[in-house]
């Protein structure tokens, strides 16, 4: 299939962490009022259980990440997205919600190597407070990377995820390799 | 003859040379000089010429507060102007070049502006500007501006590496002395998160070389172990080469990392840009001492005592032989004993005061050093650096009471508190009579958004000025942050003794009663050269303000933002105004506290991360195919895709002829996509769109116009309904964001009731438009379960299917006037189906076009496009839109403003067509003239060209304009004026200009 190569073609990179496509994942917007009981319920039965504000839930499979109060993205395999799609939609029908397959409109880039070093990296491009205290695993950011939208959260610890819009990932895995230049690192978290 | 001592130097490693050059000539240094203290060891004590009148001049001090030595570092790639040489740390290679000077730093022609000095008084170009008229542009500024001015800008791009690095933390603590050092353990020990910075490379501050006791040790053995102590915690950030360069509201501070200036490495960052977000920020800086005011004051070996003693202590580098120490102030007498105990001479210390008793002074007499009272300075003479020293009464008139032989004079005015980081974020000053100075305004601190302190000063930067104080002050302040942040703050301060001395007296001017061409040769300001003087005349000539007076004089507005001279400055214009100095103020400090370099701002983002490039699914194979690309927004898009040796222009014409007579194919992949879904989706559009789109079927298309609250279009694009409660609205394609935030501002702001949600799905799918006769022809030949026939798939219709296997949405829009099918595709697969489409296509010579062409396609039509028709000022109305404006209506946005009598003007220029008599292209933006002229004496004008093109379908130029009542004016001939002088005359037309019934794009 075309769409399993992602529009980084797979790039990886490696400096003081390593920068690599993240490979084809399956994203699916939904927008509900979160804090509505019958949305919860909805999508918990859909097999999405949803996180508290600020946070994600995560697993081998996917996750749900806390978009704001009104809006989460689910993530899954990527050929499982439009199949997620319409299960979150029938799941939701009733409720006043908008689910939408964004898997192709954003691209995935993982980011791995020392703790410190991961949060040094994306400490120069975003600012988001990036110590371990306040941004632990199970947390997730909309910020900025650079001059771009985007979010990030540690599925674990020495690994990043970062999601961003698709016409910018050749911009975002050039800058955060440039960040991830070797001997630049700051030694500061 | 050796300017460096046989011993002593505590920053130097004599076993390590170090060979670097000034002015093309080799020099020597040792590791731990800066250059500054290697060119003075060299004996260069002229470092560089001053801005205005081109006069030698010396290094003044030891740190950031120089003036006078600045310096071109390196050359091509990683040159670097107006460096100040106090602050460079010497390495191996080093090329340094001084500056503003020709044909030499020793013979500079330059220098004749000081003879001319009574013609360029302050406020000389204020004047200047007024009259004699033509003067200006004739005379002065090409002259002024060849022989004004410091370094040169780079002319290479810079070879180094910069970045920024955001950290967020309980407190900062800024200037790493002893104050900083106390601030840090009391807040660190009480559990904050603490980051403690120091501009230089060395902890410690002047205690370092001023020595004293602290705890029972040595002041430098307790900056060694309170560095270790610090460093070995593990809720502490140590950081020196590190600048706190500006704190701004909200606990954000900047911080100017010097990583590789003392050891260049292109491979590293050379600065980094720290973006601090802290919740408490102590400001530690220290203070500046002050230059005393006599006349000769910036001759060569003329330097702060301070400074003196700093090469001397530092360096064991030898400013002058015999040193002649002049003081206000009991810490001058340090450097005449550090000179003394160097085995220098020092003729004498004048001691402005009329009595000297403090330990200081008795010190220095018991160690045989001739101390006078009651004296000054009446002037400085010699030959580009200090010969002769003249002493008189301070409080006489200069008459010189004796003379002294000496090669240096090092000069205290006092000391004041480096409060700028302080004053950044909005905290207050105090004036401090008995210690003369300007101090933080423990009542007017910055406060954040919460109404709390959110910045500190501690120690000498605060206005303590013994080591007790300091140290006092440094630790309440230290644990005062960490309360702040939540925490619990015990222990004590360290302690030092209790020291007396005696308290200064003020001077300003040297003497009191300096005759006027004494205090035209007194210099305030060193870097731009304004004298005493200019500051009375500014006084006298009604600028009493300090900000006026210091823009009329320029004192203060060099690179170093006066900070030698700001005190002395606004203390000369209180005099002048008979005024006490509180009344008269500071001037106002603004970041950054000394300079940063343009790249350390830029960061990362230069080459090609300087702004990022958006790029559609095809990119790569426009890219491929040769692409003539256009920036639209942050998108590349092909502007045309030129053949074999093909123009631009030919491969445009080529481009819209096949889409008219055969097929095109258009990435249009950019166009904005945002759902809109709810209950209340079809309310909420009928508000947003000026026309009606609830009553759109579910499968159908409506082109729609939007308008901001004023009235005027924002954006358009083709609105499809999806189903009972779901429309899709295509923006432009730079509208898209935009758009979208309009959208879910209304939501969120106003209609927050309303049901409704917006998704921005523009990158989910690539939009391939399939256009001309045989379009239907070419997706066909794809192959797919649509029925794409008319009766199956009308004109303004959308269907979903597959083609050639691919899930895809399929328009009936046209943005050409041809038979028209835009392809919506999941954005993965867009390169599939493009390739297949130019397979599928070939036989019907399908031919790819840029966005020219569809320019040329659109304006053939007459349709409009958002920012060429539309500027920001037209209403639909002036369009001839009026049938895209619901009638029926009660309200949309925009609806109000366009009732208004400004809109409904029947003299507003309306859109025409244009065509030339001659069949030429019009001037681009061309105004059509009018007869006479305006208020402002200019040519009237009746309208302009909004479009211009050549048309390849009609073989000639065509146009679009807004004309005054254009629409009543057709067969009306016009005067379009040209750049270069002449007109075009232009006929009024439909602005349709092809297939004006629009029976091509519907078959």
């Amino acid at each position: 299939m075309s769409d399993a190569v992602t529009a980084l073609r797979g790039r990886s990179f490696t400096g003081m962490v390593t920068v690599e496509d993240a490979g084809p994942v399956g994203m699916v917007t939904v927008r509900a009022d979160l804090a509505d009981e019958t949305v919860r319920a909805a999508l918990a039965a859909a097999g999405s259980d949803l996180p508290e504000a600020g946070g994600l839930t995560w697993s081998d499979d996917g996750g749900t990440l806390w978009m704001s109060p009104d809006e989460a993205l689910i993530l899954c395999a990527a050929d499982e997205a439009a199949q997620k799609a319409s299960a979150l939609a029938r799941a939701l029908d009733g409720s006043h919600a908008l689910v939408a397959d964004v898997s192709q409109a954003r691209i995935v880039i993982r980011l791995t190597g020392r703790d410190a070093l991961v949060r040094e990296v994306l400490a120069k491009l975003s600012p988001a407070d990036l110590r371990a205290s306040a941004f632990p695993v199970g947390r997730v950011r909309r910020t900025r990377l650079g001059q771009v939208a985007a979010a990030f959260w540690f599925p674990a610890e020495g690994e990043a995820m970062l999601i961003c819009f698709r016409s910018v990932a050749d911009y975002a895995f050039a800058l955060l390799s440039n960040a991830a230049a070797p001997g630049s690192d700051v030694g500061h978290f | 003859m050796s300017h460096r001592l046989p011993s002593g130097g505590r920053l130097i490693d004599r076993d390590v040379p170090v060979s670097f050059t000034f002015n093309g000539k080799t020099f020597k240094g040792l590791r731990g000089d800066t250059l500054a203290s290697a060119l003075l060891a060299n004996g260069q004590l002229m470092m560089g010429r001053s801005f205005k009148y081109h006069r030698p001049r010396g290094v003044v001090a030891y740190g950031p507060e120089e003036p006078n030595a600045l310096m071109g570092l390196g050359e091509g790639k990683t040159f670097e102007p107006n460096a100040r040489a106090t602050t460079t740390e010497l390495f191996d290679g080093l090329e340094a070049k001084s500056q503003n000077h020709w044909p030499s730093l020793e013979f500079d022609l330059g220098a004749i502006n000081a003879r001319l000095s009574r013609f360029l008084p302050a406020g000389f170009y204020y004047k200047m500007f007024m009259w004699p008229r033509g003067f200006w542009k004739h005379v002065y500024e090409p002259v002024i501006r060849q022989s004004a001015g410091l370094g040169q800008p780079p002319r290479k791009r810079d070879a180094d590496r910069y970045e920024h690095f955001n950290i967020a933390l309980d407190v900062l603590v800024i200037g790493g002395g002893i104050a900083g050092l106390t601030a840090t353990l009391a807040a660190a020990a009480a559990g904050a998160e603490v980051m403690l910075v120091e501009e230089t490379a060395h902890w410690g501050g002047r205690a370092a070389v001023d020595g004293g006791e602290i705890d029972g040790a040595l002041a430098s053995d307790w900056i060694a172990e309170m560095r270790d102590r610090l460093s070995a915690m593990s809720n502490v950030r140590l950081r020196t080469r590190t600048m706190g360069a500006g704190v701004y509201d909200h606990g954000y501070a900047l911080l100017y990392e010097r990583l590789t200036d003392h050891a260049p490495d292109t491979a590293i960052p050379r600065h980094r840009l720290w973006k601090v977000r802290a919740r408490q920020i102590v400001v530690a800086t220290g203070a500046i001492e002050r230059p005393l005011a006599f006349a000769g004051n910036d001759l060569p070996g003329v330097m702060l005592a301070s400074a003196v003693r700093d090469y001397v202590v530092n360096h064991a580098v030898v400013p002058g032989r015999r040193t002649v120490v002049v003081t206000n102030n009991d810490d001058g007498y340090r450097t005449a004993l550090a000179l003394k105990a160097a085995g220098l001479e020092v003729p004498a210390i004048l001691d402005a005061r009329t009595d000297a008793r403090g330990p200081l002074s008795e010190e220095a007499r018991r160690a045989g050093l001739r101390v006078l009272t009651g004296r000054g300075v009446s002037m400085v003479e010699g030959k580009g650096r200090v010969e002769t020293v003249y002493a008189c009464e301070q409080a006489g008139d200069g008459t010189v009471t004796e003379d002294f032989a000496a090669d240096c004079v090092a000069m205290s005015g006092g000391w004041s508190p480096a409060v700028h980081l302080w004053s950044h974020a909005g905290g207050k000053l105090a004036w401090n009579d008995d210690e003369c100075m300007f101090r933080p305004d423990p009542d007017a601190a910055p406060r954040g958004a919460d109404g709390e302190v959110f910045v500190r000063a501690a120690g000498t930067a605060n206005g303590a000025v013994t080591t007790q104080v300091v140290l006092r002050d440094a630790f309440a302040a230290g644990q005062a942050a960490a309360e702040a942040t939540g925490r619990r703050a015990t222990g004590r301060a360290p302690e030092a003794e209790e020291e007396v001395r005696q308290m200064m007296v003020p001077v300003w001017i040297m003497p009191e009663n300096a005759p006027y061409k004494r205090r035209a040769k007194a210099w305030l300001d060193f870097q731009n050269d304004v004298k005493v003087t200019d500051v009375e005349l500014a006084a006298r000539e009604g600028f009493e303000s300090v900000e006026h007076a210091k823009r009329y004089t320029t004192l203060g507005m060099a690179t170093d933002q006066g900070k030698l001279s700001n005190i002395n400055g606004l203390a000369v214009l209180s005099h002048a105004l008979g005024v006490p100095i509180p009344s008269v103020g500071t001037t106002t400090f603004r970041p950054p506290w000394t300079p940063i370099t343009m790249g350390a701002i830029a960061g990362e983002a230069r080459g090609e991360l300087f702004q990022p490039i958006r790029r559609t699914p095809m990119h790569d194979w426009h890219e491929k195919n040769g692409a003539h690309w256009e920036p639209v927004g942050h998108w590349r898009r092909p502007y045309a895709y030129p053949q074999g040796g093909e123009s631009v222009h030919d491969a445009v014409s080529r481009e819209v002829t096949a889409a008219r007579q055969s097929a095109g194919l258009l990435d249009a992949s950019t166009l904005g996509k945002i759902l809109v879904k709810g209950p209340d989706a079809g309310r909420f559009l009928d508000m947003v769109y000026t026309n009606m789109m609830s009553t759109l079927a579910p499968g159908k298309c409506r082109y729609g116009l939007m308008c901001g609250e004023n009235g005027f279009l924002i954006d358009d694009g083709v609105v499809a309904r999806l189903d009972a409660d779901t429309w899709l609205c295509h923006t432009t394609t730079g509208g898209a964001d935009r758009i979208h935030g309009h959208m879910e501002e209304w939501l969120q702001t106003e209609w927050w009731d309303w049901k409704v949600w917006v998704v921005n799905v523009t990158e989910q799918y690539g939009q391939i438009a399939v256009v001309g006769p045989r379009a239907r022809d070419v997706l066909e030949a794809v192959g797919g379960d649509m029925d794409l026939s008319k009766a199956a798939l009308p004109f303004m219709q959308w269907k979903a299917g597959t083609l050639g296997g691919i899930p895809v949405k399929v328009f009936r829009i046209s943005f050409s006037g041809e038979l028209s099918y835009e392809v919506q595709v999941p954005a993965g697969q867009a390169p599939a189906l493009w390739d297949r489409l130019l397979e599928a296509g070939d036989p019907f010579g399908i031919t790819p076009y840029g966005t020219e062409a569809l320019h040329v396609l659109r304006a053939e039509k007459g349709f409009i496009m958002i920012g060429d028709e539309t500027d920001g000022t037209v209403i639909p109305q002036d369009l001839g839109l009026d049938w895209a404006i619901s009638k029926k209506k009660d309200d949309f946005l925009g609806k109000r403003a366009q009732e208004r009598d400004h809109m409904t003007d029947p003299l507003r220029w309306k859109l025409v067509g244009l065509h030339t008599l001659d069949g030429s292209v019009l001037p681009e933006g061309a105004y059509a003239v009018d007869e006479g002229v305006n208020e402002n004496g200019q040519r009237r004008t009746q309208g302009r060209v909004t479009s211009t093109y050549h048309s390849p379908t009609l073989k000639r130029g065509i146009a679009m304009g807004l004309v005054e009542r254009g629409p009543d004016r057709m067969g009306e001939v016009l005067d379009f004026a040209k750049i270069d002088g002449g007109v075009v005359k232009a006929r009024i037309v439909s602005p349709v200009f092809y297939d004006p019934e629009g029976v091509k794009q519907d078959v």
